[in-house]
């Protein structure tokens, strides 16, 4: 049954990010990309990861996708699509070359060698993940407090960045 | 959590965060930069109390040690030149000095993280701290270079990022931490058969993360970015990319491969790695550079070379080599600064970064116009500066490890350079000049020029004073 479901997430997944990279449409691609980020959260509900599936609909599917499409409301020559350039055919060769690339690691490494490694907090499957996430990433002794904090900064950092970018100079 | 290793951030994020509210309530901007350089004193002041502290701390996330304390220090004395110098070249964006100032500090304390954390999610983390505050930094002018500039750096960024995550997702996948101590156990195991090449996975990640801080630290294949961004960022900018966030790229690279990929049955292989993206570095960077008519793309390129000769010390896997990239990061910090600071002191007079425009500057005004030869000199590497020291450490370094063939690239690197860095001495001394106007510099500017030309000088005559700390900050490391 999970198997089945993550083929048909798989699919849909894979074939709505290529239409995103390869649709000329700006404002198709930006509505195909939400489909895409539906379909990760599809991926992560299959994991039992309920929170980050929940956070993956909020935050990508919804705010993300909804900046974006205003994004491109509000951008002039629409119509034109993306530009044209000549490094299609390069770009096509170098990123299958990665594909094949990523792939063959994939197929090539023997995963089950991962044994053991001390977990920040053990999880059992079948329960809620939100409770356990926190303590991982608040915990006292082993929780990820420092990259917390230092992403409150980072965001704090981007914020005045984006208003000195937005703002005029000289008298508003 | 010990909140004691981690003053000197706190106390820099404080400062960052009183300018930008002071920002509202003072009239007088210039005041900001002297609460941004005085403040400064406070972290740095924690750093070298920090000094010889031996810790980890927030579950190994905030690794505190010589090592990163040397770098912590680099940065912040970088970071308060680049203010110094930036107190006149600021009126070119009058409304936004405060943001200015804060949007360096945070960029400040994001690189220092960078240095001092040993798991791979805060590494990420505090690099994107670094990254955004100078994406907006470089487009500050809001001219279209400067923004074509902020808009390059910001996407190539990105991407890099991407690659960067994707990397240590293959190693985060392979071997179950991000905490590099406990990478580096299980490496041990994956690899104690044999060669790299029985885990591809476990070697792509490496090679992504390799490409992912080679953005960074400008290194080839990812340095187009370069030329663009350092034209077009304002000049103290320009200088900060070129030291600062190269500075940090190679604490990072040197404490993710000697901690978490130090074992001998695969260091020989990123080794490898770095001596062949060292050698295309430096040659491509020099060649291209000559053909330059815009200092500070000249300087860009020239950057592209240095992160090369610095990749000579990492291929060079010993204690020397490591001790090298120390030292050369410091030296190359001080001259390519003090190269920068007088490029600012002339433009904010001429308006021009154009090599033709300091045609017969010496005339006009010959103490600027000697440092800036002085820095240059350095650059290349000759004696009695600072350049020539770090290169004969790290290239002797690179040679008793059996790299004689990167290290003669490298010489013969070195000569290309002094092609293109004595041209525009020769133009400096030699040519005619433009007009009879001298170049004003006022006392910030005079300080700092003063601080990196005395600072290339000492350390070109008794660099030990430098290479001692060089060498017990690297003790860290196996």
């Amino acid at each position: 049954m999970t198997e089945l479901a993550f083929w048909v997430i798989a699919i849909v997944l894979v074939s709505s990010a290529l239409a995103v990279v390869l649709l000329r449409n700006v404002f198709r691609a930006a509505l195909l990309l939400i489909v895409c980020f539906f379909g990760v959260a599809a991926l992560y509900i299959t994991l039992n990861a309920d929170f980050l599936a929940a956070a993956q609909v909020l935050i990508y599917a919804g705010a993300i996708g909804i900046l974006l499409l205003f994004a491109i409301m509000l951008t002039r020559d629409l119509h034109s699509g993306n530009p044209f350039h000549r490094l299609h055919l390069p770009a096509l060769v170098l990123s299958l070359l990665l594909l094949a690339t990523i792939i063959g690691v994939v197929i090539g490494t023997d995963w089950t060698t991962i044994s053991e490694v001390p977990q920040v907090v053990e999880m059992p499957l079948d329960e809620p993940t939100t409770s356990y996430i926190a303590i991982a990433l608040f915990d006292q002794d082993n929780g990820f407090v420092l990259p917390f904090e230092i992403a409150s900064v980072l965001l704090l950092a981007a914020l005045i960045g984006a208003v000195v970018l937005v703002r005029r100079e000289g008298k508003d | 959590m010990n909140f004691w290793l981690l003053s000197p951030e706190l106390s820099l994020c404080g400062i960052a965060l009183a300018v930008v509210l002071l920002d509202l309530v003072i009239e007088q901007k210039k005041v900001l930069a002297v609460i941004s350089v005085f403040g400064l004193i406070i972290p740095i002041a924690f750093t070298i109390a920090l000094w010889g502290e031996q810790q980890a701390s927030f579950s190994g996330m905030l690794v505190v040690d010589n090592f990163s304390l040397f770098f912590k220090f680099l940065i912040l004395g970088i970071s308060a030149l680049v203010i110094i110098s930036s107190v006149d070249y600021v009126k070119k964006f009058a409304r936004f000095q405060g943001e200015y100032y804060a949007l360096i500090l945070f960029s400040t304390g994001g690189l220092m993280l960078m240095c001092s954390t040993g798991e791979l999610i805060s590494i990420y983390i505090a690099l994107e701290l670094a990254s955004i505050s100078l994406y907006a930094l470089v487009s500050f002018l809001k001219d279209p270079k400067s923004s074509e500039a902020g808009l390059k750096y910001m996407i190539l960024g990105a991407i890099s990022s991407a690659v960067l995550l994707l990397g240590m997702a293959f190693v985060f996948g392979i071997t179950g931490s991000t905490h590099l101590d406990q990478i580096a156990d299980k490496v041990s195991t994956l690899v104690s058969g044999g060669q790299l090449w029985d885990s591809p996975a476990l070697l792509f990640g490496i090679v992504l993360m390799v490409a992912g801080f080679g953005f960074k630290i400008a290194s080839v294949p990812f340095q187009m970015w370069v030329p663009d961004v350092y034209e077009g960022a304002p000049t103290p900018i320009t200088a900060f990319l070129s030291v600062a966030s190269k500075a940090a790229g190679f604490a990072v690279i040197l404490r993710v491969f000697y901690t978490a990929f130090g074992i001998e049955a695969i260091s020989a292989d990123w080794g490898m790695i770095f001596a062949v993206l060292g050698a295309i570095s430096m040659t491509l960077g020099n060649v291209v550079a000559i053909a330059q008519t815009n200092i500070k793309r000249m300087l860009g390129y020239s950057s592209i070379a240095h992160a090369g000769y610095i990749m000579v010390g990492l291929a060079a896997i010993s204690t020397l080599g490591k001790s090298g990239v120390l030292f050369f990061l410091a030296g190359y910090a001080l001259a390519n600064l003090g190269a920068f600071i007088a490029i600012i002191a002339i433009s904010n007079k001429t308006g021009s970064d154009e090599i033709s425009d300091y045609s017969g500057m010496s005339r006009r005004s010959p103490v600027i116009s000697f440092i800036l030869a002085f820095c240059l000199i350095s650059l290349i590497g000759i004696p009695p500066t600072v350049g020539f020291m770090a290169k004969f450490y790290i290239f002797n370094a690179a040679i008793q490890q059996d790299l004689l063939w990167l290290v003669i690239i490298a010489v013969l690197n070195s000569t290309i350079s002094a092609y293109y860095y004595l041209r525009v001495v020769k133009v400096i001394y030699i040519g005619e000049p433009l007009s009879d106007e001298p170049i004003p510099s006022s006392i910030p500017m005079r300080v700092s020029l003063a601080i990196t030309s005395i600072g290339v000088l000492v350390l070109g005559i008794y660099p030990w004073i430098v290479l001692r700390l060089a060498e017990t900050a690297v003790v860290t490391f196996p």
